[in-house]
């Protein structure tokens, strides 16, 4: 019988936060600036300058810590990490080795087998580094420090995930989480979240951990889980061939579907790390943590509830609205605004949901106004428009946010509740389809839906079926 | 006492610290690390068990910035420090890993 193996997996996540400035110095830390226009002789590493810490960065990772279960470290610091890379000036990272500022903690998952616990080894903060250009045709690279000194927080799991599934699960609830906490977008393609996977494969059974490798480059959770089951027979390709695994760090490419070694552990870098001298250490009071757990805001599981019982909808409702910490705030505002939450929570996971797949986004990239939804629900309910109507005008509205009172006026959306011409039109339907009047009469009932096709069609679509029906019926009784 | 520190070590901390040496600098080299480890031998003699190892000289902690942005756009006075620049950003040779 073939030998049944186990995949194990760890992961280091990197967030990062959202604050305003980055983490040692006054540059804005804002996506998308012309090269080098957020740059300062402190995130460039010139000799001399003085890094400050942002106690923001530092309130935004106690937040995430705490949320993960972990403990605050009470007395943390700062550490250098060496290389040389002209992606970072200094030639050393500021990031935390010793005292990282939380440890031990723990997520809870849900998967097929059930829900079980990934331990949080530890997280700490340190700073992002700039962005190298390869130039195609030249030997040259170009730097961008914009990037450099960006705040990061790096969460270290156990190797506690066993398969893709454990993954993903892990890493959507560890987004929600730190999208609730405001502390981050985590937008995996552009790179606010990344995730390093360190797996390794071993018999079923073993206690024993079989050597690992890391592997980087992965944007999506789509590239994460393929990356996971090529690793994993890779693997155990080279077990069942009686070759070793080499502990080494692995770039995936998604378009090949296949990873490269990058550097094995031979010449696997020594960052000679040592206590940052120029940054204090950083003391956090009881006080301090108590004060940062009062101003955490309601995570996904009490919104939920709350949302249950105050808007009263249906926890399939609650559930698929809370899973964006975007798609909930949307929920909230528009459900206060017209007071209608159920008509609200339908267009959310009906329409709003389509179109974000259609177009490949994620609720983050929702740009419409809660305010323009709730005007939409509202015109809807009155009768103003009908519902394929309704639709099309939530198309703009998605699109460009579009006001949809002004919509429908501009365009002449409303629906004619005149019964006198909508008499006329029907009259004219009748006249002209004497065959289907017929049929109906000698008892087909569907050839009534075809007459009231043809009366909204004649009305542009702007008539309510519900009326066009029930008058007809009238008409040909 | 004498600490003996090998021809490998001496050839890998110059790799890590990017520097080529000559065999007169790496036998500097080699007899200067000698002498700061049997000094660190010296400092090991005393009994520091139970005291805290000190990071910092100074009884100062909790020093932070306000999340306020201060610095405008220093491109100009940055770049000016670039042995080489292009669209306005640093040029370097060619680095891949």
């Amino acid at each position: 019988m073939a030998k049944q193996y186990e995949t194990v997996i760890g992961l280091e996540v990197h967030v990062e936060l959202a604050t305003k400035t980055k983490i040692f110095c006054g540059c804005s830390t804002e996506f998308g600036g012309a090269p080098n226009t957020h740059t300062c002789p402190v995130c460039t590493g010139m000799p001399g300058s003085l890094p400050v810490l942002n106690k923001q960065v530092v309130e935004y990772a106690m937040a995430i810590g705490l949320a993960a279960n972990c403990e605050i470290t009470k007395i943390c610091k700062f550490d250098r990490k060496n290389y040389f890379y002209p992606d970072n000036p200094q030639n050393y990272q500021i990031s935390q080795l010793y005292l990282p500022i939380a440890r031990n903690g723990y997520i809870e998952i849900e998967s097929s087998t059930g829900r079980k616990k990934v331990r949080i080894h530890e997280m700490h903060m340190e700073e992002d580094a700039g962005k190298l250009v390869h130039d195609e045709w030249d030997d040259t690279s170009l730097v961008d420090y914009n990037r450099s000194g960006v705040p990061l927080v790096e969460i270290v799991s156990e190797p506690d995930m066993r398969s893709a599934e454990d993954v993903i699960s892990y890493l959507e609830k560890l987004r929600m989480m730190i999208q609730y906490l405001g502390a981050s977008d985590c937008k995996l393609q552009e790179g606010s979240m990344r995730a390093d996977v360190n797996l390794s494969v071993r018999e079923a059974g073993s206690e024993e951990l079989g050597t690992r490798t890391e592997m980087k480059n992965l944007n999506s959770f789509k590239a994460i889980a393929r990356a996971i089951e090529a690793e994993r027979e890779r693997q155990i390709e080279l077990l069942e061939a009686g070759k070793p695994v080499i502990q080494e760090t692995r770039r995936w490419d998604d378009n090949k579907e296949h990873s490269y070694a990058m550097r094995s552990k031979e010449d696997a870098k020594d960052y000679r790390y040592f206590p940052e001298p120029d940054l204090v250490p950083i003391v956090i009071s009881d006080v301090w943590i108590a004060d940062i757990k009062a101003r955490q805001p309601e995570l996904r599981s009490e919104k939920l509830e709350r949302y249950k019982k105050e808007f009263d909808i249906p926890q399939y409702d609650a559930e698929i609205i809370t899973e964006s910490k975007k798609m909930a705030d949307i929920f909230e505002a528009a459900a206060s605004v017209c007071g209608k939450p159920k008509k609200v929570s339908n267009w959310l996971m009906v329409e709003t949901l389509r179109l974000l797949k259609e177009n490949s986004m994620e609720p983050e990239d929702i740009r419409f106004s809660p305010e323009n939804l709730a005007k939409l629900v509202n015109l809807t309910e009155a009768g103003t428009i009908n519902s394929s109507v309704a639709k099309e005008v939530f198309e703009k509205i998605f699109a460009e946010n579009i006001d949809p009172e002004t919509y429908v006026e501009k365009n002449g959306l409303k629906t004619i509740n005149d019964e006198g011409a909508l008499k006329t039109v029907i009259d004219k339907v009748v006249k002209d389809n004497p065959k289907s009047v017929e049929d109906y009469k000698s008892g087909k009932e569907k050839a009534i839906g075809y007459l009231v096709g043809q009366s909204m069609k004649a009305m542009k679509g702007k008539a309510d079926p519900g009326l066009v029906n029930k008058m007809l019926r009238e008409i040909l009784a | 006492m004498c600490k003996k520190v090998s021809e490998e070590t001496i050839e890998y901390v110059g790799i890590l610290a990017k520097l080529e040496l000559s065999e007169a600098e790496k036998e500097t080299a080699r007899e200067d690390m000698e002498k700061m480890l049997d000094y660190i031998d010296t400092l090991n003699e005393l009994d520091t068990s139970g005291i805290e190892p000190m990071s910092h000289v100074f009884p100062v902690n909790n020093v932070f910035r306000e999340d306020v942005v201060t610095n405008g756009d220093s491109k100009e006075e940055i770049l000016a420090n670039a042995p080489k620049r292009k669209n306005d950003s640093f040029e370097v040779p060619k680095t891949i890993v």
